[in-house]
């Protein structure tokens, strides 16, 4: 039994391993030349087939970009100016051209997403919960490309132990707080910081990371 | 492999998965920021407008404003820009100009966007 642990275990040790090197890390080209200060999130469109993707997972999306260092325009002001003058929805939002953002906002990059996934599915034992997106950062003066990204993140609440019982009597309480609480918007935040923060593939650290900090 | 046997099992694989999570989160630095409810804010705002209420929102960042300062952190990009704007909602244009401003001050990359938001607020 132990020795089938120390098998699992190694295996689970090699695979994470393998899979930091096998992907090629992400040219940096452009973002090094340009590296913006200042980031605006629009309201990202949604393919998904739940319409509180959009605004769930923008109010998910500043603290990691924060935290990477730059400064993030507030998204629910940046949304409401947007409305006002006669942009009611992200896909006319993300039609906007860049020399009207540098002049209304004045940001030096523009993030864009696309959500292409976002709510659970409900299965007899237990959940899963997929949020999947796609983000491009662009810069505004020169309308460069400084990053892409994707990211699939699943959560899956899971057998808390009893029995089968147990289980089904936890996946119907899950149910009951999920469709009050939306099990997505924790896997927005979870996305967004497996999209942004790891390092090869991540964005790089902007103005206000603390020196001390970097890796 | 019997019952007893595959619940031990179990036990121990969560167990694993809960010292992998506690190592993962223990390798991240700290915050730069002290979030508060600036977040939760927008979200509930989008989600519950009727129950969200500016005031209500304003009563839990003024609330964070003070915590941050204990905290000796900064209030993270932003934060400023939408307490002032709560502000502006209320009718409250003078404390909406001062978040303004302090959204400036600490980061001079948002004066665009907050002259914008202060000219606005002369406007009506």
């Amino acid at each position: 039994m132990k020795r089938l642990f120390l098998y699992v275990g190694i295996l689970a040790g090699v695979l994470a391993l393998t899979g930091c090197v096998t992907k090629k890390p992400y040219d940096y080209t452009n973002f090094r030349a340009h590296t913006p200060r200042s980031i605006v999130v629009l309201p990202p469109i949604n393919q998904s087939t739940d319409v509180r993707g959009t605004y769930s997972y923008l109010s998910t999306v500043t603290r990691p970009l924060a935290e990477m260092g730059y400064y993030v325009f507030p998204v629910a002001e940046v949304d409401e100016l947007m409305k006002e003058n006669g942009l009611p929805s992200a896909g006319e939002m993300h039609q906007v051209p860049l020399d009207k953002i540098g002049e209304i906002i004045g940001a030096d990059s523009v993030l864009y997403v696309t959500l292409k996934k976002y709510g659970s599915k409900y299965e007899i034992i237990s959940s899963v919960t997929t949020v999947s997106a796609d983000a491009k950062l662009v810069d505004v003066k020169t309308g460069l490309t400084l990053w892409e990204g994707t990211v699939v993140a699943q959560q899956s609440s899971g057998d808390s132990g009893g029995g089968i019982i147990g289980a089904l009597v936890t996946a119907v309480v899950t149910q009951v707080v999920n469709s009050a609480t939306d099990p997505a918007h924790d896997a927005s935040s979870m996305a967004n910081y497996q999209l942004f923060t790891p390092k090869d593939y991540g964005l790089l650290y902007g103005p206000y990371f603390p020196e001390d900090k970097k890796k | 492999m019997d019952a007893a046997k595959t619940v031990n099992n179990q036990k121990k694989i969560l167990f694993l998965a809960v010292a992998t999570a506690a190592m993962l989160t223990g390798c991240q630095s700290p915050d730069i920021y002290y979030w508060g409810h600036y977040e939760k804010s927008v979200y509930i705002a989008y989600v519950k407008p009727d129950k969200a209420t500016p005031e209500l929102q304003a009563r839990m960042m003024e609330e964070d404003m003070h915590k941050a300062v204990s905290a000796n952190k900064p209030l993270p990009p932003g934060f400023h820009a939408h307490l002032g704007n709560l502000y502006y909602q209320m009718g409250k244009s003078d404390l909406a100009l001062q978040e303004f401003q302090k959204e400036k001050t600490q980061f001079p990359e948002s004066a665009v966007f907050m002259d914008r938001l202060i000219a606005n607020l002369s406007k009506k």
